[in-house]
């Protein structure tokens, strides 16, 4: 039997499995995955919990996060791309210009 | 926001106090007839449409903002404000002084954004062409800027604006969205080194929405715990305490996270001095004034209002992270050798004097903090408006060694210059006396007497920077080839006159804002 504790506890493993890729991965197109997969991980989590509440409150949240990763989306590839047309690379390693 | 699958056969429009929000919407409303005039408007007349544009609006949410705390009947006869906008949205006194706040050093910064004598503008004519390219040669000659930072810049104040109002986590989470995507854009348009200004909006992007995941995680969290975003419905499930602690203490935990990395504190630090560096100087001062105000006054309202049961579990946690602020921010300052980076950094240690006045969990820690940051954001902001004003044929001269003589070349600014560091460094007869002098008195009310002893040691160490920067100043030889200061117009000179005339005035006479911030901070914030 699955009941929304498993869920949670996916969506936990997740959010984990995202931050440390955030903090491993090298290419930024990949980070910035790893970060969708971190405010996914959390919409589980609010959908688990609104079953678990018996409300709606957090399936409605789901869908704001949506939208919002969408924009994120939007802004972050124009800027990655913007990076790799100047330097052919999207590692964050090679952004390295600024230091101390 | 009290849903349940109960079906409801008639749907009631929710009550929405227009008026309450009026200086949020105005800001909002300029921000999309900006998009209009950037579609339709000619190239001739865009600048001028938008810089009016921007700074009505702006100035008009302050007059709303003013009008609405000095007239409205939900704050008249010393009444606190109210919720609104079904719950999501809370209009108090804290709140308005707050926005008021931001509303007039956004306009401050505008003025920074909208100068263009010594240059067409600080922005890239053409944010998609490559560094180096003909295309983008093509652009520099034909005299184009990108006029979109107006808007942007709306759209980012009116989430700023929002922010610290969010009476609900999900609605936070959008403000908090809504005014960092428009920041992350406008870090990577300046006109002069681009490639940096690539690099600290990629790196500001990733960071942030990294930390932004923290945050709507703990949000998560918390809504498992309560059942409910609100605020006011998180700290009734504290008060009682039946459900697992274990998702309270989580969502705490990682809120905590997104919020202290917005203000920049130590160990969510390591953005502010990069972003500040790559970014175009006005953006860079709109960042170091409103969006650390902003992130501020959410920070506050989370931990008094929801929160504001726990003290007890989230003052160990904040004592060591403030500690660390203070110290980490002061000391690499010493190191810096770039004045922007070394103008980060002093904002590192300044969230840190900040943080303890949030520690002090009391009416004095918030009314001190607040008059704080209204001190440090004109002093910050005047600081970055001169930084704009000493330049070489490369662009302006950021690297610490070309300030040398500077006092000699031009003893006016760089006695401004020097009027501004010792603000930061909270010499009396200065703003940041003042401010520092409430917010510590504040904590040592609230019980942490040892964060002030850290807190004037970190400030002792963060003079010693400030005053090599005067001495390199006015005690060295310029250098022959050394950078010019140009005359600015009137813009700047408005913004660093402003910013100049405001840190002396709250040093000598601190007391009519600081009793504004009293009588705004004594019944902390609506549930």
């Amino acid at each position: 039997m699955v009941s929304p504790a498993h869920f949670i506890a996916l969506s936990v493993i997740l959010f984990v499995i995202g931050a440390v890729g955030v903090l491993v991965r090298r290419n930024a197109i990949v980070v910035f995955m790893c970060v969708e997969l971190m405010l996914n991980a959390a919409n589980l989590a609010f959908v688990a919990f609104a079953r678990m509440h018996n409300g709606l409150d957090g399936q409605l949240i789901a869908f704001f996060v949506m939208v919002v990763a969408a924009a994120e989306v939007v802004v972050g590839l124009a800027i990655l791309t913007s990076i790799f047309r100047a330097r052919r690379s999207a590692s964050v390693d090679d952004a390295n210009l600024m230091k101390y | 926001m009290t849903g349940s699958l109960a079906s409801a056969s008639t749907i009631a429009a929710p009550a929405f106090e227009w008026g309450l929000l009026s200086p949020v919407l105005l800001v909002f409303a300029a921000a999309i007839a900006g998009v209009l005039v950037e579609a339709f408007a000619p190239r001739t007349l865009r600048r001028s449409l938008h810089i009016a544009l921007s700074l009505g609006g702006l100035a008009g949410a302050f007059i709303l903002a003013v009008w609405l705390g000095a007239t409205n009947s939900h704050f008249a006869g010393g009444r606190p404000g109210t919720v609104i906008a079904v719950g999501t949205v809370g209009v108090d006194r804290p709140t308005l002084f707050i926005q008021a706040t931001i509303l007039v050093l956004a306009f401050v910064s505008v003025l920074l954004i909208a100068e263009s004598s010594h240059e067409v503008t600080s922005f890239t004519p053409q944010a998609a062409a490559v560094p180096g390219s003909a295309e983008e040669r093509e652009g520099l000659l034909a005299g184009l800027s990108h006029t979109e930072v107006y808007p942007l810049t709306l759209f980012a104040v009116g989430g700023m604006l929002l922010f610290p109002a969010a009476n609900d986590l999900l609605t936070m989470f959008i403000a908090l969205e809504v005014l960092s995507l428009p920041l992350y854009l406008m870090c990577g348009l300046a006109r002069r080194r681009r490639l940096l200004s690539q690099e600290a909006a990629m790196k500001y992007f990733l960071l942030g929405a990294f930390s932004s995941a923290f945050f709507l995680f703990g949000v998560a969290m918390l809504y498992g715990y309560a059942g409910s975003v609100q605020l006011a419905a998180i700290a009734t499930a504290a008060q009682s305490g039946t459900a697992s602690a274990t998702l309270l203490y989580a969502g705490i935990a990682l809120l905590g996270i997104g919020l202290l990395f917005k203000v920049g504190a130590v160990p969510f630090q390591a953005w502010k001095p990069d972003v500040y560096q790559g970014a175009p100087t006005p953006i860079t001062a709109l960042m170091a004034s409103c969006t650390l105000v902003s992130a501020f006054g959410a920070l506050f309202r989370v931990f008094y209002v929801a929160f504001g049961q726990l003290t007890w579990d989230w003052r160990p946690a904040l004592w060591v992270v403030a500690i660390l602020t203070m110290l980490v921010g002061s000391v690499i300052a010493i190191t810096q050798r770039d004045v922007k980076r070394l103008l980060a950094y002093s904002s590192i240690a300044q969230a840190g004097y900040i943080l303890t006045g949030l520690i002090a969990a009391n009416t004095a820690g918030l009314s001190g903090s607040m008059f704080y940051l209204a001190a440090y954001g004109f002093a910050t902001v005047g600081a970055f408006a001169i930084v704009t004003l000493v330049r070489d044929p490369a662009g302006e001269a950021n690297h610490l060694s070309s300030w040398a003589g500077l006092g000699k070349r031009s003893p006016l600014v760089a006695g401004l210059f020097a009027l501004f560091l010792i603000a930061f460094a909270g010499i009396p007869l200065t703003s940041g006396f003042s401010g520092k002098f409430a917010v510590f008195r504040a904590a040592i009310e609230g019980g942490a007497l040892p964060l002030v002893v850290v807190g004037v040691l970190s400030s002792a160490i963060l003079a010693f920077p400030y005053v090599r920067v005067i001495v390199l100043m006015f005690f060295s030889e310029p250098a022959p080839e050394g950078p010019v200061v140009v005359k600015p117009s009137a813009y700047t000179g408005v913004a660093v006159a402003l910013g100049a005339a405001v840190t002396v005035v709250l040093g000598i006479i601190p007391q009519p804002l600081l009793s504004l911030a009293n009588h705004a901070a004594t019944q902390l914030f609506v549930r």
